[in-house]
């Protein structure tokens, strides 16, 4: 079985929001309806997204560090949202593990938001219907594009390559293999929702140099910066200068 | 949470509907058997379209919680798994029993079915009373069970939640029965008052015991499982929104921690202690006035009463929003 998903890994990810205005743009344009905004250019602008990116910061100053945390619905492998939906407008597809909202048959009665512990759903104050991640369910698919496009925006769009996107089910995928080698961690395991979206941690990426590299072992004097003068009647390499 | 005002007045009145109903039915099963002297069907009839009155209402008040109430016909597809589902069945179900059963006391035609064992007659009216009592019960189940079977919103996740809201129900729906009883049946008023104060007291054991369990809760999420990040020092910076998010006001009420607290006693006056002595005295002989300043009182407590228990459901996505109050 197939569960498509995305792996954000923390230790590359710059907090520019491209992710955030590129799944904006390609899913406030989709045949679903637009994501629409509250006020967008007034003092307090809201709206609908499907991604969000947050900022913490961790430790203590001086020992601190930023880490940007994007965030979109996790695609549960059980989602808590779908069986308390009363509509059936909640679904996750068998076929590749996507979480979708059939906004057509969406009541707005926001049960599923109450019932998603990552607070990854959003209700469309103008379409009266829940909103949600669909892993550009609309572009992955569409033979019309070209393979290498056939991925969601925020993936294609992060600068920093951020984001990885793939079948976490198939052992052999990128996204698996990020996982498994690079300690892939999901959010709120407690809750036994088994989000098929993973994070990799910050890594320290450090670089030991030893005295004894800061000298080539292959000179003969120990001693870099003194070179061997040779006379100035000697060849020379170049027969332009001396040496 | 936000407390929901449709919401809160969905429940609190259906739950007065569904009391009422088992009240009535009580009083009616008593009469079958010998234990308390006839009722008259009049009464009953009254009551039933005061119960039917209640639910219609609060069918009413929580269309005003959908986005597409014109399409609040698709609800009742997912009763498999969602308990809204299931109350969307159930509460129009219960409805049409009441609306029965009511009308078999109006019109009088309550033809006798069979013989108990006993010899005691079967009546119509008594098997509609049974399968609306059934109903009843499903009801409160299913109304409950929608927050209840929510497992990470720990306040709600309890079997507390059930009781209380099967407790406070009856509480409110017998109140209104022993002020209806002062007006059109005053010798039943002493019976109706007292089942009131017993299931008042016992509705202020339960939702005792839930105020005191939501006081001990140790919250499970933390920030560091919520970014999967085990330093004990994180400060957010941005959530993500300028002007706040459906995240940002859906799931906060606002309200300071003194502002609940308040509303805590409020609720323990207005729907426990302040009825239960009005009725006390309804028990004595007092009239319609202070039986109906009972339930007044007693409902007006429930609207606080389920406000708190929105407000005080602490949901695990506010984690990602520190900065919201
Ligand atoms: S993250 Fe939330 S909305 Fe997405 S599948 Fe999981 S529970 Fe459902
Ligand atoms: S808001 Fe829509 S998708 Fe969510 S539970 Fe209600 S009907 Fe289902």
């Amino acid at each position: 079985m197939t569960q498509l998903a995305l792996v954000i890994d923390l230790n590359v990810c710059v907090g520019c929001s491209a992710c955030v205005t590129s799944c904006k743009e390609w899913n406030t344009s989709s045949a679903a309806g637009p994501l629409c905004d509250g006020n967008p250019y007034g003092a307090e602008p809201t709206g609908t997204f499907f991604n969000r990116v947050q900022t913490f910061e961790v430790g203590t100053y001086p020992a601190t560090e930023t880490v940007h945390f994007p965030k979109s619905c996790m695609h549960c492998e059980d989602p808590p949202c779908v069986p308390v939906c009363p509509t059936g407008a909640s679904y996750k597809r068998k076929s590749d593990g996507i979480v979708l909202v059939d906004y057509d048959k969406c009541i707005g009665c926001k049960y599923c938001s109450w019932a998603c512990p990552y607070g990854a759903r959003e209700f469309d104050e103008a379409g009266k219907v829940m909103k949600k991640c669909t892993l550009c369910v609309d572009r992955i698919y569409d033979k019309g594009l070209p393979e290498k496009e056939r991925k969601p925006a925020c993936v294609r769009a992060c600068p920093a390559g951020a984001r990885l996107f793939g079948d976490v089910h198939d052992p052999d995928s990128e996204v698996s293999q990020a996982i498994r080698e690079q300690g892939g961690y999901a959010l709120m395991p407690e809750w036994g929702t088994q989000p098929a979206n993973h994070y990799l941690p910050r890594r320290k990426t450090q670089l030991h140099i030893h005295e004894d590299e800061l000298e080539r072992s292959d000179n003969p004097l120990l001693i870099d910066s003194e070179l061997p003068q040779p006379g100035t009647g000697e060849p020379s390499l170049d027969d332009v200068t001396s040496w | 949470m936000r407390p929901a005002f449709s919401v809160i007045f969905l429940t609190t009145l259906i739950g007065a509907g569904q009391g009422l109903f088992l009240a009535l039915f009580t009083a009616e099963s008593y009469a079958a058997f010998d234990l308390l002297p006839a009722i008259a069907p009049g009464f009953l009839a009254a009551g039933s379209l005061l119960a039917l009155l209640l639910l219609i209402t609060g069918l009413g008040a929580s269309f005003f919680h959908l986005g597409h109430p014109e399409r609040a016909w698709r609800s009742a597809a997912q009763w498999r798994t969602s308990w809204l589902s299931r109350e969307v069945i159930a509460l129009p179900a219960f409805s049409a029993i009441v609306a029965l059963y009511g009308l078999v006391h109006f019109s009088g035609a309550n033809p006798t079915l069979g013989m108990l064992p006993s010899g005691a007659p079967i009546k119509v009216s008594a098997v509609l009373g049974s399968l609306g009592t059934l109903l009843a019960f499903l009801l409160f189940i299913c109304t409950a069970m929608i927050y209840a079977c929510l497992r990470f919103l720990r306040e709600w996740h309890t079997p507390l939640t059930v009781i209380n809201y099967t407790l406070l129900g009856g509480a409110s729906g017998f109140t209104l029965a022993a002020a209806l009883a002062a007006q059109l049946a005053p010798e039943r008023t002493g019976f109706f008052a007292g089942w009131a104060v017993i299931i008042t007291l016992m509705g202020l054991v339960g939702r005792g015991a839930s105020l005191v369990r939501n006081r001990r809760l140790k919250p499970r999420s933390t920030l560091q499982t919520a970014i999967g990040i085990k330093h004990p020092r994180i400060v957010q910076k941005t959530q993500g929104a300028m002007g706040g998010s459906f995240n940002t006001r859906e799931f906060f009420h606002g309200k300071s921690v003194f502002f609940l607290r308040r509303i805590q006693w409020i609720v323990v006056t207005c729907v426990f202690l302040v009825p239960a002595v009005l009725l006390a005295a309804g028990v004595w002989g007092s009239g319609i006035a202070v039986l109906a300043q009972a339930f007044a009182i007693q409902y007006l407590g429930l609207l606080a009463e389920r406000w708190l228990f929105f407000a005080q459901a602490n949901h695990p996505q506010n984690l990602y929003y520190q900065a919201v109050p």
